[in-house]
């Protein structure tokens, strides 16, 4: 969900680029972290914890929790809090720890 | 090895301000910074600043990151590391600096520890859902992305913080439909708390969340008032619909590279949480370790550019640089930071301060 008028602010916003969240396709900014453009697009679960397999968001948004990490472009432990959003980025769901492939 | 004069590592307003005030004095800096941009919590706030009236309150924090910032780019004698991670400092001296996945060694005679806090959390059922934020967490992509956290949030947290966040929240056609408090009375400026009242947004004090509702998303909560010892009253539970629950509790020091670095830390709850003892300078027990900003102790912004400003100057002092106007304005920094402190506001801080000084 996107702000479409704000009393104060103007968002500059860089230009639409594609890119895929567990091969599903959606838009966002390029230049807007990860986790800005899921939640743009209504997703606000980016892992499942380890242990108990319960879903996990975004707490801090600055990059220091780690509650956020995904896989991008196969690589695991992403933030994507702090991660921005380029043209045909793979992002997924990550599970536990993740997987070097 | 990378050879420097004075490293800092933060390139919030404490940072910044440290970096200005020490290249000032001739010395060559090195200002290392995690994001991709400078400013730290700054770059967000894009309210009229609360606090302290000499010090560029009502200016908006976002236009003094960026005036900071760019001075701090314009200036030759400080080189700008951004997107690097500072990992250690060792017995050596040596700091371990990532970036773009590379490991470089920096060997700094003076070191300022700039880092800034992170937000706390509360202990409750269901935390961990999705949905559940820190405030900064939704100011950040409120102000800075333009995108909205959900559809309708239930702040905990009435300080300046918490009260500043909803407001925003509302500004962003985000619907808040509380603010709880666990205390008997909110602690953010009545100014700031007036206009979210006149909103039509409910302030529950001695209010607290027990748990959040939802089976993998936020979709609700629990509050319940509490008694003068802080327990729920049994009874007074109630449900409110929400998908954000946005914990506005507190900060804590961002304290890791002061542990390992070997500093004699404390813990002062008046400060957010454990802190390193420092002398009048800003020395930390480690010698030519210098602290500053949130990281010290949270406080806000002005103190933080304060504090960078002291520990800048100090540490370039104490390389040898000098100034016909040194002692001034070293005295000028120490009287400003006491006013700031002054009075009833600053009474927590004072308490907090008086058990780590050196
Ligand atoms: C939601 C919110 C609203 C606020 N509103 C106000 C207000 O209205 N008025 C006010 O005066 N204050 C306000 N504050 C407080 C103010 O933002 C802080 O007190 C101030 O930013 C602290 O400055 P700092 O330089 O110490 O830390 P920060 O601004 O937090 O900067 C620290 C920097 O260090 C970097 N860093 C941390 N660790 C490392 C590492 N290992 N390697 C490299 N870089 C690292 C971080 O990326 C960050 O950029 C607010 C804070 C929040 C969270
Ligand atoms: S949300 Fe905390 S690291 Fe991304």
């Amino acid at each position: 969900m996107r702000i479409k008028k704000h009393p104060i602010l103007e968002f500059k916003t860089g230009k639409i680029v594609k890119f895929t969240f567990d091969g599903r396709e959606l838009e966002g900014h390029e230049g807007e972290t990860i986790a800005a453009a899921l939640h743009a697009a209504g997703i606000r679960t980016m892992r499942e914890s380890g242990h108990l397999h319960r879903p996990r968001g975004l707490f801090c948004n600055i990059g220091n929790c780690s509650s956020c990490l995904m896989v991008v472009n196969g690589e695991p432990n992403v933030r994507v809090c702090v991660e921005r959003l380029r043209e045909g980025m793979n992002v997924e769901t990550q599970k536990g720890k993740g997987e070097l492939k | 090895m990378r050879q420097i004069e004075i490293a800092i590592v933060g390139g919030g307003p404490a940072g910044l301000a440290a970096a200005l005030n020490a290249s000032k004095l001739g010395a060559q800096v090195i200002l290392i910074d995690r994001n991709d941009y400078l400013g730290g919590q700054l770059i967000k706030q894009t309210h009229r600043f609360f606090g302290s009236k000499q010090q560029r309150a009502s200016e908006r924090g976002i236009d003094i990151a960026l005036e900071l910032a760019n001075e701090v780019m314009a200036n030759e004698k400080i080189e700008v590391l951004t997107e690097a991670t500072a990992l250690g400092h060792y017995e050596d001296g040596v700091l371990l600096v990532e970036q773009a996945g590379k490991i470089m060694a920096i060997k700094p005679e003076r070191f300022i520890v700039a880092t800034g806090g992170a937000e706390k959390t509360l202990l409750f059922p269901n935390n961990d859902l999705p949905g559940v934020y820190g405030a900064g967490a939704v100011q950040t992509l409120v102000n800075v992305f333009g995108v909205k956290p959900g559809k309708r949030v239930l702040m905990v947290g009435a300080g300046n913080i918490g009260v500043i966040v909803s407001y925003q929240l509302l500004q962003a056609g985000v619907e808040v439909a509380a603010i709880i408090e666990g205390a008997p009375r909110i602690g953010a400026y009545w100014v700031h708390a007036a206009k979210v009242v006149r909103a039509g947004v409910p302030i529950y004090t001695r209010h607290t969340i027990l748990r959040a509702e939802g089976e993998g998303e936020v979709k609700g909560a629990v509050i319940a008032q509490l008694d003068d010892n802080w327990q729920p009253i049994p009874g007074t539970e109630r449900e409110i619909e929400a998908d954000v629950i946005c914990l506005s509790v507190g900060l804590t020091p961002l304290t890791e590279l002061l542990w390992q670095a070997g500093c004699q830390m404390t813990f002062v709850p008046e400060l957010g949480g454990n802190v390193p003892f420092r002398n009048e300078q800003l020395e930390t027990s480690v010698p030519g370790l210098y602290v500053a900003g949130d990281v010290s102790g949270i406080e806000e912004a002005s103190a933080a550019m304060m504090e960078g400003a002291l520990a800048g100057i100090n540490a370039a002092a104490s390389l040898g640089y000098t100034s016909d106007t040194l002692t001034a304005d070293r005295q000028n920094v120490l009287d400003q930071l006491a006013g700031l402190r002054s009075g009833p506001v600053g009474e927590k801080i004072r308490k907090g301060l008086a058990q780590c000084s050196l």
